[in-house]
């Protein structure tokens, strides 16, 4: 029956196309960054070095309460130079992304979405947050 | 009119079988982190280096522990939500999406009360 000849084809295609990369038109390689997609994928970046970081947050506070030997561990690593230098991007990573999710909320309430607004949304999202970053080491330093 | 089942109807969920409530979740955490995640990152900087003495004080004070607590719940929960959401987005072949988007939730839980523990523990005095 030629009506199941052709179901059974195209079953052999729909199959295929899971085995089959398909191209995809290209984007980095031809946009050039903008204040939009750059903040946009730094907001994800941002998002899950900080899951990383609280991870060890997390670690920290339980070595806190698990006596002075392992605190002595925690803190020795956190201190460090290389835990001083994760501290701080973790800073201004917290600090971007508390000032960018602001924005998204702003955009959430329908607010903003015109390109002049969302520029300058961004470069405020920008200053403030090294401003933040600023602020905070000066505060727990 | 409606081509949804009654069942469907009832139960009030959408085609990704979770409403919207991922989505106004992630909104809710978000919120509530922004003066939670600045009330616990002074006083956790500020903790930073000062000796084991000095930083149990710290999470010893009733109000910094009640905000340490909520903070690290709440982070966690916001953080499961949207690292659910990069994985939806990069990882298509079923059997590591599944295993990552259960890894991804069982971490999260297990790391907010590795944190609320050892709060609560030094908030306790043990």
């Amino acid at each position: 029956m030629p009506q199941a000849a052709a179901q059974d084809r195209q079953g052999k295609i729909m199959a295929d196309v899971k085995a089959r990369k398909r191209p995809l038109s290209p984007h980095l390689q031809v946009y050039r960054p903008q204040i939009t997609s750059v903040l946009s994928i730094a907001h994800r970046v941002t998002g899950v070095s900080m899951a990383l970081g609280g991870v060890l947050i997390a670690v920290w506070l339980l070595a806190l309460a698990s006596g002075p030997e392992y605190f002595a561990i925690a803190d020795g690593a956190i201190t460090s130079w290389i835990g001083t230098l994760i501290m701080l991007a973790s800073t201004w990573a917290l600090a971007f992304h508390l000032c960018n999710g602001i924005r998204h909320l702003w955009w959430d309430l329908g607010y903003g979405f015109e390109l002049d607004q969302v520029t300058l949304s961004g470069q405020v999202t920008l200053v403030v947050s090294g401003a933040l970053t600023l602020l905070t080491w000066f505060i727990v330093a | 009119m409606s081509f949804k089942t009654p069942r469907s109807r009832v139960i009030g969920l959408g085609s990704a079988k979770d409403g919207v409530s991922h989505w106004w979740t992630q909104r809710v955490t978000a919120v509530a982190l922004v003066p939670l995640a600045i009330l616990f990152v002074i006083p956790f900087g500020q903790s930073l280096g000062q000796n084991f003495a000095d930083a149990r004080s710290t999470y010893e004070n009733p109000l910094h522990a009640i905000v340490a607590i909520l903070f690290v719940a709440v982070a966690f929960r916001h953080m499961q939500l949207g690292l659910q959401t990069v994985i939806e987005d990069y990882v298509h072949q079923k059997g590591l999406r599944t295993a990552a988007l259960l890894s991804n939730t069982l971490l999260c839980a297990l790391f907010a009360l590795v944190g609320v523990f050892g709060v609560a523990k030094v908030a306790f005095g043990g």
